[in-house]
């Protein structure tokens, strides 16, 4: 187990640049998800940390060896890929016995280092099998376990459920976290999906277009982002965004109405702000108005997608809606559900 | 749901297609007539190799189509009389060695040009290629300099160094094909796994790319076994030649064919290939129809 350091890390392919200047500091035994959408650099940072892709400016430690120039093999790290990459002439165990053997380990001690990493997994009774013998979960299992046998310094996940269907991928989700507790090896996990990032990481990275948005734990990022991106990724449905302007009432949105805000933080008399609406802050009984447009019943909460101060907005209701399109609901909102920031530079104005 | 009864009816949806008029028509027809323009070749070979002398051009009395009276006498005369056996022992090793030399410097040039993505490698798959468009037919006259130059001239080593002038081509782009087709992540996870370039190569990409390899081998192999003008230009004494050109040159006789000899020579020459094919020909079929499955 080590730590992990990223020190102003910066990549590029001829004379564009992907990475802009990475920081990023991984505790001992720190469970971190990279999370953004695609093209945001996410794969190419951890394949930087995995030694695949050059490193055109920065550093990364691993302890505190400085491993820019070492090859993968030296670097003591586990991979697991998207597509398993289990060699497919191999069987489940050779497939995790793999690295020890090329490290020359004798063939009783890889059993013996096997066995426990595929009891861990369950995979105990599928050894001889090869991977095309195996279903989906099994073989990402196989190339977990193959990280396991090794017993790295630290593991590094590229988007390992995004072959895995719905419910596959949620019970993968708590197998992964399972495991880390047990084995508490610092992990790199990279992903799109927030709900996995917010499901599994201690720490996520919030990446977008080569830079770090922000850094944080998962309810951190969710209760306070920094800006408009990470507010509008983090989170399902999405926040509602509400251009306006703030005043001593609250912010005054382009058809007039004036919503309240508790928090104003930075925030200045006259100025254009974006007000940040949870969809999950709304409820019935205010004097809000919202003309219904859409209602979406899910059994436990109702969605809603209506008109609020001239633009689209949803919310999620605990209760059941009965409003039909075209109807206007009155709704009040839980001041903890509010963000304010700034328009033109999109960074938050609240505490 | 009502239960519906059953039928004892078989057919399914589009079975009024396929009715047996038809199939014969559309598949059986012209399947036997592209079995018979393939085979009758094979099967004129046969007989002619074993029937009597007397038989062979005596249209009136014996039908050209069957034997009546089958002998060996050919075969006999063919591998006692004449220097068949050294021909063929040539060919074997003449085909085999360069096939061998061929895969060798293939797998090592297509891996490169593949996966190492020197600066050039492109290119260097284009040129290669280009070798290949140049025909024998052309290239002969060069090459037989460089080979009396070398002084290898009618020995089996000139046609072990020049048959893989167009061998490596061919295997090299039919490598290449294969190797595209292995996953990257699998070469990235033995990677991070620990292996060097060499081991990725042995461990990982030949062991799936056996397919690939058996069918670069096997039309290697049937390109030096039939070659034909190399073999012709660049062996002299009749112990040194191939079973092509030695059939050819030994068994016609001014404007005398021996005709039965000569067909059971081809005969004879066609057998390695036929039982090599019939061995491989799963790999072959899976290596032309399809990639590296996970």
């Amino acid at each position: 187990m080590a730590s992990v350091t990223i020190d102003g890390l910066r990549k590029s392919y001829g004379a564009t640049e992907v990475l802009h200047g990475v920081d990023v500091d991984i505790a001992e035994g720190e469970f971190v998800v990279l999370v953004g959408p695609s093209g945001c650099g996410k794969s190419t940072l951890l394949r930087m940390l995995a030694g695949l892709e050059h490193i055109s400016g920065g550093e990364v430690r691993i302890g505190d060896r400085v491993v820019n120039h070492l090859p993968p093999k030296d670097r003591d790290i586990a991979m697991v890929f998207q597509n398993y990459a289990l060699y497919p002439h191999l069987t489940v165990a050779e497939n995790m016995g793999f690295s020890l053997k090329l490290s020359g380990v004798r063939k009783a001690q890889i059993a013996e280092k096997v066995r426990p990493a595929a009891e861990i997994l369950g995979l105990a009774h599928l050894l001889d099998r090869y991977p095309r013998q195996l279903s989906g979960g099994q073989r990402q299992r196989v190339a977990m376990g193959r990280a396991i046998v090794r017993d790295p310094q630290v593991f590094l996940f590229d988007e390992p459920l995004s072959n895995l269907d719905a419910k596959l991928r949620v019970s993968m989700r708590a197998e992964i976290k399972n495991l880390h507790q047990r084995l508490k090896t610092t992990t790199v996990y990279v992903t799109h999906d927030q709900i996995e990032a917010m499901t599994m990481a201690d720490k996520i990275v919030v990446m977008h277009d080569g830079i770090v948005e922000q850094i944080g734990a998962p309810l951190d990022l969710y209760d306070r982002p920094a800006n408009l991106f990470v507010a509008g990724f983090i989170g399902s449905p999405a926040m509602n965004f509400l251009n306006g302007v703030f005043g001593p009432d609250g912010v005054t949105l382009a058809d007039g109405t004036v919503l309240p805000v508790t928090d104003a933080g930075a925030a200045k008399a006259g100025q254009q702000v974006v007000y940040g609406l949870r969809p999950e802050s709304m409820a019935l009984g205010g004097d809000v108005p919202l003309t219904v447009e859409v209602t979406e019943p899910t059994g436990a909460e109702t969605y809603v997608v209506g008109q609020l101060g001239g633009a689209e907005v949803t919310g999620v209701f605990r209760t059941r809606v009965t409003a039909k399109p075209g109807e206007q609901i009155g709704i009040r909102i839980d001041p903890a559900g509010i963000h304010l920031f700034d328009a033109a530079s999109g960074a938050r104005l609240s505490h | 749901m009502a239960k519906t009864a059953p039928t004892d009816d078989h057919s399914e949806g589009m079975d009024h297609f396929d009715s047996r008029a038809r199939r014969i028509l559309t598949l059986w027809l012209p399947l036997a007539c592209f079995v018979f323009v393939l085979l009758f070749p094979f099967y004129w070979m046969a007989i002619t190799a074993i029937k009597p002398n007397y038989q062979l051009t005596d249209y009136e009395n014996y039908s050209p189509f069957w034997v009546v009276e089958p002998t060996l006498r050919h075969i006999r005369y063919l591998l006692f009389e004449t220097t068949y056996p050294a021909w063929m022992w040539n060919t074997i090793v003449v085909s085999v060695v360069s096939t061998a030399l061929a895969l060798v410097a293939s797998v090592f040039a297509a891996y490169a040009i593949e996966r190492l993505r020197f600066r050039g490698a492109r290119m260097t798959g284009l040129l290669i290629f280009l070798a290949y468009l140049v025909p024998p037919s052309i290239l002969f006259i060069p090459l037989a300099v460089i080979v009396f130059q070398v002084g290898i001239f009618d020995s089996k080593l000139a046609l072990i160094l020049t048959y893989p002038t167009f061998l490596i081509p061919f295997c090299t782009w039919l490598l290449m094909g294969y190797f595209r087709s292995i996953p990257y992540e699998l070469e990235e996870s033995a990677l991070v796994d620990g292996a060097t370039r060499w081991q990725i190569l042995t461990k990982i990409v030949l062991p799936l790319s056996v397919p690939g390899l058996i069918s670069a081998g096997i039309f290697a192999f049937t390109l030096s076994w039939n070659e034909f003008i190399y073999a012709l230009t660049f062996i002299s004494s009749s112990e040194n030649k191939t079973v092509p050109v030695g059939v050819l040159t030994e068994l016609v006789r001014g404007d005398i064919y021996e005709w039965g000899a000569l067909m059971s020579g081809a005969l004879l020459g066609s057998l390695p290939v036929v039982i090599l094919y019939s061995f491989f020909v799963d790999y072959y079929v899976s290596s032309m129809t399809g990639a590296v499955k996970e």
